[in-house]
């Protein structure tokens, strides 16, 4: 399952990383998405997975190491709620400049740079 | 200690009182109190931390290291108390914001935010916990740096949105691997259990990506160029707000983990860091030089201070980590003010192109004043405080050896004195242009100038006392390279 998982986030990387490159500001947040979701599973990962048991403790005679861990779970909660904020309001401002601008081109906006 | 939540209980409060709020003459009375308000209570902590108890607490009755703990040393109560005076300074300058409907409400929201963010980054003392923090921090900054909606903030907004993100998801993708590794995520717990550990060279992957993380966010050599893409196209009290604590809670960041955590490979981090620190003196410095718009030289000039920021930290002696600590805070109100100066510049004669403008010695030399004391301590001018600052950062170089970088901190210092030289000459000294479609010059009162005279009181102040003020940076460096006292007011709680 981890070499599973793992091999999921490095096709997630190179995904994201590829959708960041190109000129579409749309694809450039559709590459945001793999690579907040390649760094979530990457957290969730790094703890080690623990299959088929409980995060609750049922009895005192349980011992701590065969449960699943439930911090890094709780972690990828919150990145993940992050996330999805961020994306709702990378999409609203491609809106807006799509309306200005009637481009998704990156290369078609000029430069700001000049003096 | 409850005096320790203060510092984000206040922002949380503003927030949701400038929610309420509908009139902007209401919003601008109790954003300024709001922010007086923080001031105060960053100085009750400083003073209560400058006592010698660090101000600690852990919330949601969880001991320490299960808690999400709270801790304020005196690197965080001198970096609050600083950033406070900026948002006073920032709070006043907004009132001038474009007119607008509910301008003042809206922006003074995001405003809280922001600090809310900042203060939050300051104090805490868990890294999962600084994560957060730094997303709400990034948030409000992306609303903020596109409030209007213009063409120009959005194209800007996109680029400093990109870098931002992905500077973002080292950060997290640092704190899964480190929690992998450790187990833990509280800051003291974390360094007590690295200095005990004989194998903690393996976590060099994550020392890696939280480089890449604050090294984006603060602006650094490689990674810089968020900075001066987005920097000049939201409005000017915007600018000045980002310019002054953004980027230097990165380095505060920066700081703090390659003191506390990531010291188990310094040969190759120090030499890493004042690769660093050279090339991003030198190349922001010379951009710097190349610019005819104020707001773009001193957007280059946030940079090329980095470097010097960095630099301390790579020294990494108690001198070298109490300069850097100086550096920042004599920069952080240094930078905001010139921002200010260049806004209110502006104000007067509708540019921010040096080319346009001119004459300004003559017609406000209140103005020119207010200009001279940020440019001159920027420059190191004595008694100003960026004197003190850099003469104790080459000290330090000197000391430990470093001629190299010492150098090129000397040559950047004449940059600087160059490009500050440039802006008076250009906007203060030079005839006024000759142009047909000149706008009507506005003269500034003193609501105008209030933002201007807080800061630059407190440059004056900071070279004035400046025996005192390193003292403090000296009991703060000290403190973060022998963090036992950091690390027992947190677990034995």
């Amino acid at each position: 399952m981890e070499i599973l998982l793992a091999i999921l986030v490095g096709v997630l990387y190179t995904a994201g990383v590829y959708m960041l490159l190109r000129r579409s500001i749309l694809k450039f947040i559709v590459g945001i998405i793999f690579l907040s979701n390649a760094t979530n599973l990457l957290v969730f990962l790094a703890a080690g997975l623990v299959p088929g048991e409980p995060v609750f403790l049922e009895s005192s005679g349980t011992v701590a190491r065969e449960l699943a861990d439930p911090l890094p779970q709780a972690l990828v909660l919150t990145a993940v709620v992050i996330g999805f904020g961020i994306v709702v309001y990378l999409l609203a401002v491609k809106y807006r400049l799509f309306h200005e601008t009637q481009t998704d081109d990156l290369d078609q906006l000029k430069p700001t740079e000049e003096d | 200690m409850t005096l320790a939540v203060l510092p984000i209980l206040i922002p949380v409060v503003m927030m949701i009182i400038h929610l309420l709020i509908r009139k902007d003459s209401v919003a601008a009375i109790s954003g300024i109190t709001g922010s007086v308000m923080l001031l105060v209570s960053s100085g009750f902590i400083a003073r209560e931390v400058f006592s010698g108890d660090y101000l600690s607490l852990v919330a949601g009755g969880w001991d320490a290291p299960f808690g999400i703990s709270i801790v304020i040393d005196p690197m965080s109560a001198l970096f609050l108390v600083i950033s406070s005076v900026i948002v006073l300074s920032i709070s006043i300058f907004a009132l001038r914001l474009p007119e607008r409907k509910k301008r003042l409400t809206r922006f003074y929201f995001f405003f809280f935010t922001l600090i809310l963010g900042i203060n939050g980054a300051f104090i805490t003392g868990d890294i999962f916990n600084l994560y957060v923090w730094f997303e709400i921090m990034l948030l409000s900054s992306f609303v903020l740096i596109t409030l209007g909606f213009s063409k120009d903030q959005m194209r800007s907004g996109i680029k400093y949105m990109a870098l931002n993100l992905i500077g973002s998801l080292f950060f997290l993708a640092g704190i899964g691997l480190l929690y992998g590794k450790t187990g833990t995520l509280n800051m003291a717990h974390l360094a007590e259990i690295l200095m005990n550990d004989d194998q903690s060279i393996l976590i060099n992957s994550s020392a890696m990506l939280f480089f890449l993380a604050f090294g984006i966010k603060a602006a650094v050599f490689p990674l810089y160029f968020w900075l001066p893409a987005s920097y000049h196209t939201p409005d000017i009290t915007v600018t000045s707000l980002f310019a002054g604590i953004l980027t230097k809670v990165g380095v505060y960041a920066m700081i703090r983990f390659f003191t506390l955590f990531f010291v188990q490979d310094p040969l190759f981090w120090h030499n890493l860091l004042f690769v660093i620190a050279g090339f991003t003196m030198l190349v922001g410095g010379m951009a710097a030089i190349s610019r005819y718009e104020t707001r773009k030289i001193l957007s280059y000039h946030i940079i090329s201070q980095i470097g010097y920021m960095i630099m301390g930290l790579a020294i990494f002696t108690p001198l070298g980590i109490a300069g850097a600590i100086f550096f920042t805070l004599h920069n952080m109100l240094a930078k905001t003010n010139t921002f200010v100066v260049s806004g209110l510049i502006n104000r007067m004669r509708g540019s921010y192109s040096l080319k346009e403008v001119g004459g300004l010695f003559r017609e406000s030399p209140i103005l020119a004043t207010l200009f001279i004391i940020p440019a001159f301590a920027l420059a190191g001018i004595p008694p100003l405080s960026g004197f003190f600052a850099k003469f104790i950062l080459i000290k330090a170089g000197f000391e430990g050896g470093h001629y190299w970088i010492t150098g090129i901190a000397v040559l950047t210092g004449l940059m600087t004195l160059y490009s500050m030289i440039k802006i008076w000459n250009e906007a203060f000294l030079k005839k006024v242009p000759e142009q047909e479609d000149r706008q009507e010059t506005r003269s500034l009162n003193f609501v105008d100038l209030l933002p201007s005279i807080i800061l630059g009181t407190a440059t004056v102040l900071m070279g004035v006392f400046a025996a005192f003020m390193v003292d403090l940076t000296l009991l703060a460096g000290d403190a973060l390279l022998d963090p036992v006292h950091y690390i027992e007011s947190v677990m034995s709680k």
